[in-house]
């Protein structure tokens, strides 16, 4: 379901002089459908960056990058977006919002983007809100003023609302007590039940060893160390 | 054509020199090619202020040859001031003969009001028009009212009309209320009461619309549609009299309303007065009318 | 019908708008020059650039204001292909009445301040022939509500809202007839913070919900972060780097681009 192939990544920053930065190469990883695949490595190693290229939010230098039919690292915007829309979940570290959203529709917009009956749409979105512990009476405010962790738990709710064929999750349960903490794994499991292939970043070793069938140490993709090259 | 001099003055026939009714001719017969279309003239300087009927002057001063009979009213009335004063200016510079009786004329100009009487083939009838475009309230920028009538954009007309039912609960233009000429141009008829609006269209003489201030023509020739604009759902309605003339008894025709005394009674008579003292002369009466009835518009 | 289900239909179909090698001098300076992208039916391009960048001309030109001095615009209308440069001045007016809409920064300049916000709605409709006074008013109440006007201030003027809802009356008036393509210039320009959020959440469903396409031009990065799909910055009259909206803004290539988004102040 995702294949990467020989992807490397380098970051060229002009307003520091034009240094450029190699932080990736040879990149190469498979993830099948009903698979987790969690990725490990030193911090700053590269595990966020190759998740996000995946998303299509940096971009690749060199490789390919296919989820299902799409190779991300050359369609062009609409078809990402398409993607997104619908095969390609995203539970990103931070909850970014639109301000004065309700928490309940910013969990349904997922499935309102996708045309589902509004109705429908939100009550699947609490559904998902009470299995994560949030209480009602917060699904009419916006998610900007809740703490760390509701904040986290409205942004996992979002990316289980559709059932997307593939999904990616960066720290799904950093900020996350022991009971919310099993929620989460509960859903991961019952989405690679359904077929989803999913790429993760797990910093808990324990949610790692519950979930991820293989873990990739993405330190095997840095070229030498990075260094700067003027 | 010579020159004809009357006895006591230089004036050339009916004022204005040939070249000038020449070129005013000219942008009445492209007024007439197309209906309701606002013909741009060189407005001449006229022995009346503007705002006082010299766009009608000069349109009656062109059409002029010494065999017309001329009637002038001013709201209907033959014995008004401006009427008197332009009836009396072109029996002085063109000599012709001039008349109240609506039959007998060969040209009327009028302001503000369409006689009673129809009219005939052998008839033409001259509005004066204070401001010729329509839409200038809503825009007014005169390179965008070009462009509309040009492209047949009169969306902004409704809006009035709209505007008017929203606030007023029906169509509250009760004059100068606009009119589609021929299925294309909109015109504004001049500031004629809406009461008046039904006898535009298919009327047998010929309609000329001189604006002298804003320098600008239009025509409608005879049995030519003029339909006044309205929605669906809010049709067009001629308001009625809803008096019947109190001197000779009329319920057709259009009413001025005068105060007869300090007591605030009143008494509602013709605006068109030969039609008021045709009827009485063929011994039609009201509620006050007597034979030689005095007061009256 | 929603963004999903005509992006759904129209998938590999013919863009909605393409240009080609648009250029546009004041003199000799430039005022944009050699932009070239297409348009898909429900896509939102941003374009960004600080002032002088020639995104205000860029858009003029799109939308009929400018005449472009090189270069072609190709519009896919209801009535098929047609190249904007060579359309009769009837058939553009009418385009602007109906397929487009251009939503100005300065509401005012993009209502008539001495109508009614009813008339303001319907005039559009009356422009392409309605005639039902009932039928017109129920829309535009309908419409009202939708950009979150009560319905009740249907009979007043313009001059009596705030700049708020001046905004959101000129976005109904564009939006009555049901337009494919919509340019906005800075739409959230000028407005309190609060009030901006609101817009663009008003904005951001109603392009969904109607599966509009837009072309946004503002200095704001986080309105194009809200609403765009993809996002072009421009620098002194040219197109410097284009791609999918958070990917420019989070991964951006070219310096120019870095620089603009590191100077962005966070809150």
């Amino acid at each position: 379901m995702i294949k990467i192939r020989d992807v490397a990544k380098t970051f060229t920053l002009h307003t520091q002089g034009s240094i450029t930065l190699r932080v990736m190469a040879g990149a190469s990883l498979s993830v099948n459908p009903g698979e987790c695949v969690g990725l490990v490595g030193a911090s700053g190693s590269g595990k966020s960056t190759l998740i996000r290229m995946v998303w299509g939010n940096y971009l690749a230098a060199s490789g390919t990058i296919l989820v299902g039919a799409v190779d991300v690292a050359r369609a062009r915007p609409r078809e990402i977006i398409r993607l997104r829309r619908e095969t390609l979940g995203y539970v990103s570290q931070f909850l970014r919002v639109v301000p004065r959203v309700p928490s309940l529709d910013v969990v349904a917009e997922p499935l309102l983007n996708l045309g589902v009956d509004p109705a429908a749409a939100r009550a699947r979105a609490a559904e998902l809100l009470a299995r994560l512990n949030i209480p009602e009476r917060l699904w009419a405010l916006s998610p900007t003023t809740f703490s760390g962790g509701e904040q986290q738990r409205v942004n996992i709710a979002r990316g289980f609302a559709h059932c997307y064929p593939a999904l990616l999750l960066d720290e799904p349960t950093a900020s996350l007590d022991a009971t919310n903490r099993d929620v989460v794994l509960t859903l991961i499991e019952e989405a690679k039940a359904r077929g989803a292939a999913i790429l993760g970043i797990f910093h808990d070793e324990g949610a790692r060893a519950r979930v991820c069938d293989r873990v990739m140490d993405v330190t095997s993709f840095t070229p030498g160390a990075a260094h700067a090259v003027r | 054509m010579p020159a004809t001099q009357t006895a006591e003055s230089a004036y050339n026939f009916a004022y204005l020199d040939e070249q000038t009714k020449r070129m005013i001719r000219r942008a009445i017969l492209k007024g007439v090619a197309v209906p309701g279309y606002q013909v741009p003239f060189a407005s001449r300087e006229m022995p009346m202020p503007y705002g006082w009927g010299t766009g009608g002057v000069q349109v009656t001063a062109a059409c002029l040859v010494p065999e017309d009979r001329l009637k002038v009213i001013d709201q209907g009335a033959d014995d008004t001031t401006n009427a008197v004063s332009i009836r009396k200016f072109f029996e002085r510079t063109a000599g012709v003969a001039v008349t109240t009786a609506t039959s007998e004329a060969t040209i009327i100009q009028t302001r503000h009001r369409i006689p009673e009487e129809a009219l005939t083939e052998a008839q033409i009838l001259v509005y004066q028009v204070p401001i010729p475009e329509p839409m200038r309230f809503l825009e007014p920028r005169e390179t965008e009212t070009r462009k509309m009538h040009e492209l047949e954009e009169y969306g902004l007309m409704h809006v009035k009309l709209y505007e008017d039912i929203a606030r007023h609960g029906e169509i509250a233009t009760s004059y100068a209320y606009p009119v589609k000429a021929a299925g294309r141009y909109v015109m504004d008829p001049s500031p004629i009461p809406k009461f008046d609006n039904p006898k535009l269209g298919q009327n047998a003489a010929l309609q000329l619309f001189g604006a002298g201030r804003e320098q600008r023509i239009y025509a409608l020739p005879p049995y030519t549609d003029a339909v006044s604009l309205d929605f669906d759902d809010h049709p067009f309605v001629a308001s009625k009299a809803m008096h019947d003339c109190d001197l000779c008894g009329s319920d057709t025709s259009y009413q001025d309303e005068v105060i007869t005394d300090d007591q605030g009674s009143r008494m509602f008579v013709c605006s068109d007065t030969d039609f008021c003292a045709g009827r009485r002369a063929r011994g039609l009466f009201g509620r006050l009318g007597v034979p030689d009835a005095e007061g009256g518009a | 019908m929603t963004t999903a289900s005509r992006s759904m239909a129209v998938e590999d179909d013919a863009p909605l708008l393409s240009v080609r090698g648009l250029t546009r001098r004041y003199g000799a300076r430039i005022g944009c020059a050699d932009v070239s992208f297409d348009l898909f039916p429900g896509e939102v391009l941003g374009i960004v650039g600080e002032s002088g960048s020639g995104k205000s001309t860029l858009l003029a030109c799109l939308a009929g204001h400018l005449t472009p001095d090189d270069g072609q615009i190709h519009y896919l209308s209801n009535d098929g292909p047609c190249d904007t440069r060579t359309l009769s001045e009837t058939t553009r007016r009418r385009l602007m009445r109906t397929e487009w809409a251009y939503v100005h920064q300065n509401p005012r300049d993009g209502l008539r301040m001495g109508v009614s916000a009813g008339g303001n709605v319907g005039e559009r409709l009356m422009a392409v022939g309605a005639r039902h006074y009932g039928q017109i008013r129920t829309a535009a109440e309908d419409w009202l509500e939708r950009v979150e006007i009560s319905a009740g201030r249907i009979d007043d003027r313009p001059s009596a809202f705030s700049g708020g809802m001046q905004q959101r009356l000129q976005i109904a008036r564009n939006l009555v007839t049901g337009p494919r393509l919509v340019f906005m210039d800075e739409p959230t320009g000028g407005l309190d913070v609060s009030v901006q959020a609101r817009l663009l959440d008003l904005l951001r469903g109603l392009v969904r919900q109607m599966g509009l396409s837009a072309i946004i031009v503002t200095h704001d990065l986080a309105v194009v972060r809200l609403l765009a799909d993809r996002l072009m910055v421009m620098k002194d009259g040219r197109v410097v780097e284009q791609g999918l909206t958070d990917q420019v803004l989070d991964d951006p290539q070219h310096a120019y681009t870095q620089l603009l988004v590191s100077s962005v102040l966070q809150v």
